[in-house]
């Protein structure tokens, strides 16, 4: 019986132990080979099976915010304008109609003429612009105030969407640069809205960062100036544009004051900085009609191409869907001669009249460098981001710096281990291999885990394996201390060590449970990294009950099985 | 058999005074420096040292093939318009420099957009830097590169808000873990337990929290995963012992509590001593080797091995024995009452022997 139930447990351990080192050490993908033992082999086979973060590999590691508030500003905003329009179109008589965004509230506002009509405007709006219950905003009037404001729930979902959108046109940004192996996820809480970006080996993360930070938010708009053969209306101010509405220094909802810079980018990479001071002399101001006749949803491609045969300039050529094509020609066809704006990042960035009935393609011009149209071109592409993006968090690790950690990492450890190794052999003599065999087994098998899991070994993990080793080395000193205090009480030694097991295992599954525990609350509320420290955790704990536990106790099986049933002495 | 204690009996207990004595005049040095230097600020330190994961701002790690002094680029990055920039030579590797850059420095030269974002202090440093001669090519490192004096190999960005939402989650996650302890010790001891073994695993944390804030060590992400591991330690500990009160309780139902919880720490001294003292030589081997980058992780480690070690006995032995003490005087007469009316139902009596017990004066250990 006894034997029959050794035999059992040492099959279990020898499988446990060869399928775990296969994982660790093993090829994966193909079949094993003799050179696979070689340490050359050993070593690229952990350096595949082991997916080492950031920290460690060197790379790019990118935490932004989706700016979900401007988001709704824009909503407001385009809603407003949509329900004057709407009660216009009824023959129905607002005063005014506004958007208000102040802290976190968002409300359409119409003012109207006669308070007794209310309920036929707001049927008119309902019906004709996106306001209603249905789609989140919740009417209210009072007097001849008529408001919709965006419920708590729609502004999570709109917010939520928005995020996931903005991420799938990230996706589409990163890929078309091609950067290998990113990793791109929501991070963070439910409604932080915020993305996380790795893009291992990327070192200079600047040129991406530019190009995701980018909206392209494209626009085509109305310029209200009188029609050519006069040129355009322009302002020297903003003030000075606002002014010309004549509606006492407040913009109406159907019209916006954008700043229009006629010679927006020099030659060369560095646009950002030294040409501020060049563009603010040659900004000036523009008014345009709102909404745009068309967006960059229509846009169906855009490409860079150099403006002149030989020349360092370049523009972006696009093309319209078939829907903006049909908008874009009916109105081109009915104001020959008016001034059009292509309008990016709410700015003005170039200004004609129209020549002729427009279909399908457009220009945009202004003196772009090569790099900047081809950027602008893969972003218009890519479709605009719904909102701004903001950076919050960029880790930057060179490989030598990881490496660097690495090394001076596993140096500290070796040299931690050997102390430990050196002192259980000492202090506990035969049964101290005991031990050894067990701790170095607990990390083979922790190794595993964290590679059948795909989890990705940081600086915090590492963290967790040494609490896990700590608490392994613990789990044999405990067993082995409670044995000999058997002993000492005269007990015999198959006795005392079936006694020592199973006090201790006691103390040991509370020690570890309680961690376990402890370490749920860190997964279910951290991120990140303490996140990898959880697991490392829960996994290295699991591991030791088998290890700590289950294998030592074969072993000694093992021995007393060699020495018969009276034993006399015991190496501890 | 070679051992470490033989039959200690030392009344651990009986010194409980020096001990919590101890434990407070460390915790008010530490909490009182932290408050001390809130208030004051005396030459420019905080409470605490935040690194910029919890404080915002860069940190930029710079390697140079010839390390120009510290004060040549110091006035480099003063003069790209970065004045708040504070740079530290790494001490085990000689032409490496840490450039830090806090929010402060840069904020009002950048436009709105950027404010509570991450910055363009590396472009700034970059710029700076290339006074010196031309960076390595991204792809290359600095020795693969002949015509490069010096590489960035790593930045730290955090954005105030990243950063402060990361304090807030620190501190968030490390009280939901001490919760989720009391309520697991609560559940297979008594509350008590677990108030007692959370008390000294709080204690652990204040006390190597203001020894940061006393030799202002610089606190980051790692410093926390450090604090949390510690924190398992320390609970670590305290279980082993109360698994022993609890045993021992069932041994020797006429031993008062005060006596059993001595044994207990004696009989589990060995083991405290052999663990703590590997895990701590381990620490220190990190705290050695273990390179600038994990310097604030292994130095955070290192003392909280020391207190966790000393707080299990020294705090959480007393604090639950006082404790224990006073619920079992609460109840002493309706206990008694109960066991008068023979009506021993399993909690009833129980109480009742606790209370018996508790009151107990205390005698030598056994």
């Amino acid at each position: 019986m006894k034997k029959k139930n050794l035999l059992q447990r040492s099959i279990i351990i020898g499988i446990v132990t060869v399928v775990g080192f296969y994982i660790v050490i093993g090829p994966h993908g193909r079949r094993p080979h003799l050179s696979d033992l070689t340490p050359a082999g050993v070593k690229a086979n952990l350096a595949q099976n082991i997916h080492l973060g950031l920290d460690l590999k060197g790379g790019s590691h990118l935490v932004m915010r989706v700016k979900v508030e401007e988001f709704f500003k824009t909503l407001t905003q385009a809603n407003a304008i949509a329900a004057q329009d709407a009660a216009k179109g009824a023959g129905l008589d607002v005063k005014e109609a506004r958007a208000e965004t102040a802290g976190g509230n968002y409300r359409v506002v119409l003012q109207v003429a006669d308070p007794a009509k209310s309920q036929e405007i707001r049927d008119a709006v309902e019906k004709k612009a996106d306001l209603s219950d249905r789609v989140g905003w919740s009417f209210s009037s009072s007097g001849d105030t008529l408001s919709w404001t965006l419920t708590g729930a729609a502004q999570r979902t709109l917010a939520e969407s928005a995020t996931d959108q903005a991420m799938k046109i990230i996706e589409t940004r990163i890929n078309a640069v091609g950067v290998t192996e990113p990793t791109l996820a929501r991070h963070g809480g439910q409604n932080s809205h915020e993305i996380l970006l790795q893009m291992p080996g990327i070192q200079d993360p600047e040129h991406v960062k530019q190009l995701l930070g980018k909206q392209s938010h494209l626009e085509l708009v109305h310029v209200v100036s009188a029609p050519a053969p006069q040129s355009a209306q322009t302002y020297a101010s903003e003030a000075e544009a606002t002014a010309s509405l004549n509606s006492g220094g407040k913009i109406p909802a159907n019209r916006r004051v954008l700043a229009y810079s006629e010679r927006p980018e020099l030659a060369g990479q560095d646009a950002n900085a030294n040409t501020n001071a060049n563009a603010q002399a040659q900004k000036k101001w523009v008014v345009i009609e709102s909404p745009a006749i068309i967006d960059g949803a229509e846009l169906r491609s855009a490409t860079a191409s150099q403006s002149r045969a030989g020349a360092d300039e370049y523009e972006i050529d696009f093309a319209l869907k078939k829907g903006g094509a049909d908008k874009f020609g009916a109105w081109t066809g009915a104001n020959i001669n008016e001034y059009m704006g292509v309008v990016l990042e709410n700015e003005v960035r170039s200004i004609a009249y129209i020549k002729g009935q427009i279909f399908d393609q457009g220009q945009i011009t202004g003196r772009f460098s090569k790099q900047s149209a081809d950027d602008l071109a893969l972003t218009l592409r890519s479709g605009a981001l719904p909102a701004p993006i903001e950076y919050q968090e960029e880790r930057t690790v060179g490989p030598s710096l990881g490496a660097d950690s690495i090394r001076s990492g596993v140096r500290a450890s070796v040299l931690g281990l050997t102390l430990v190794v050196l002192f259980m052999l000492i202090y506990y003599r035969g049964s101290g291999v005991n031990a050894v065999i067990a701790l170095l087994l607990n990390m083979v098998l922790m190794m595993a885990g964290l590679i059948i899991f795909g989890a990705t070994l940081t600086l915090p993990g590492i963290a967790g394996m040494i609490l896990t080793i700590g608490m392994a080395v613990d789990s044999n000193v405990l067993i082995f201390e409670r044995i000999r205090e058997e002993l000492r009480s005269g007990k015999t030694i198959p006795s005392a060590i079936e006694q020592g097991f199973a006090r201790a295992f006691v103390t040991i599954i509370d020690t570890h449970v309680t961690t376990i525990v402890s370490s749920l609350f860190l997964y279910a509320f951290g991120a990140g990294p303490i996140r990898g420290f959880a697991v490392t955790l829960v996994l290295g704990l699991l591991v030791n009950l088998f290890s700590a536990v289950y294998v030592s106790r074969t072993i000694f099986m093992w021995l007393l099985s060699r020495k018969g049933r009276h034993v006399e002495s015991l190496s501890i | 058999m070679f051992q470490l204690f033989k039959d200690v009996k030392i009344d651990w207990l009986g010194k409980r005074r020096f001990f919590i004595g101890i434990s407070i005049v460390l915790m008010l040095a530490g909490m009182g420096t932290a408050f001390y230097r809130h208030k004051f600020h005396p030459n420019g330190t905080e409470a605490f040292n935040l690194g910029v994961d919890f404080k915002g701002g860069t940190v930029i790690t710079a390697r140079f093939k010839q390390a120009p002094s510290p004060e040549t680029i110091r006035a480099a990055i003063h003069s790209a318009g970065l004045s708040d920039a504070t740079i530290q030579p790494v001490l085990d590797k000689p032409g490496e420099f840490l450039i830090k850059v806090p929010h402060q420095g840069f904020e009002a030269s950048e436009t709105q957009e950027n404010q509570a974002g991450v910055d363009a202090a590396r472009s700034k440093v970059k710029k700076a830097l290339d006074s010196f001669g031309p960076e390595a090519e991204a792809t290359r490192s600095l020795e693969e590169d002949s015509k490069a004096t010096y590489k960035i190999e790593g930045t730290d960005a955090v954005g105030q808000v990243a950063s402060k939402q990361l304090r807030n989650q620190a501190i968030a996650v490390t009280i939901a873990a001490l919760v989720g302890m009391l309520l697991f010790i609560a559940f297979r001891f008594e509350w008590t337990y677990g108030a007692a073994a959370v008390i000294a695993v709080f204690h652990t944390v204040l006390v190597t929290l203001g020894l940061f804030s006393i030799f202002q060590i610089e606190i980051n992400l790692t410093v926390i995963a450090a604090l949390l591991t510690l924190v398992g330690f320390d609970v670590n500990d305290s279980i082993v012992i109360f698994d022993r009160i609890r045993e021992n309780r069932k041994l020797y139902r006429r031993m008062s509590l005060y006596d059993v919880t001595n044994l207990s720490i004696n009989q589990t001294l060995s083991r405290t001593v052999i663990t703590s003292g590997l895990v701590f030589l381990s620490v220190v081997a990190l705290v050695i080797l273990g390179g600038e980058t994990l310097r604030p992780f292994s130095l955070a480690l290192l003392m909280g091995i020391i207190f966790g070690t000393y707080d299990t006995i020294a705090v959480a032995g007393p604090i639950m024995v006082w404790w224990e003490k006073r619920i079992a005087a609460a109840n002493k007469v309706p206990a008694a009452n109960v066991r008068e009316n023979n009506l021993k139902s399993g909690r009833g009596a129980a109480r009742g022997d606790r209370a018996r017990d508790g009151v107990g004066k205390p005698s030598q250990a056994a």
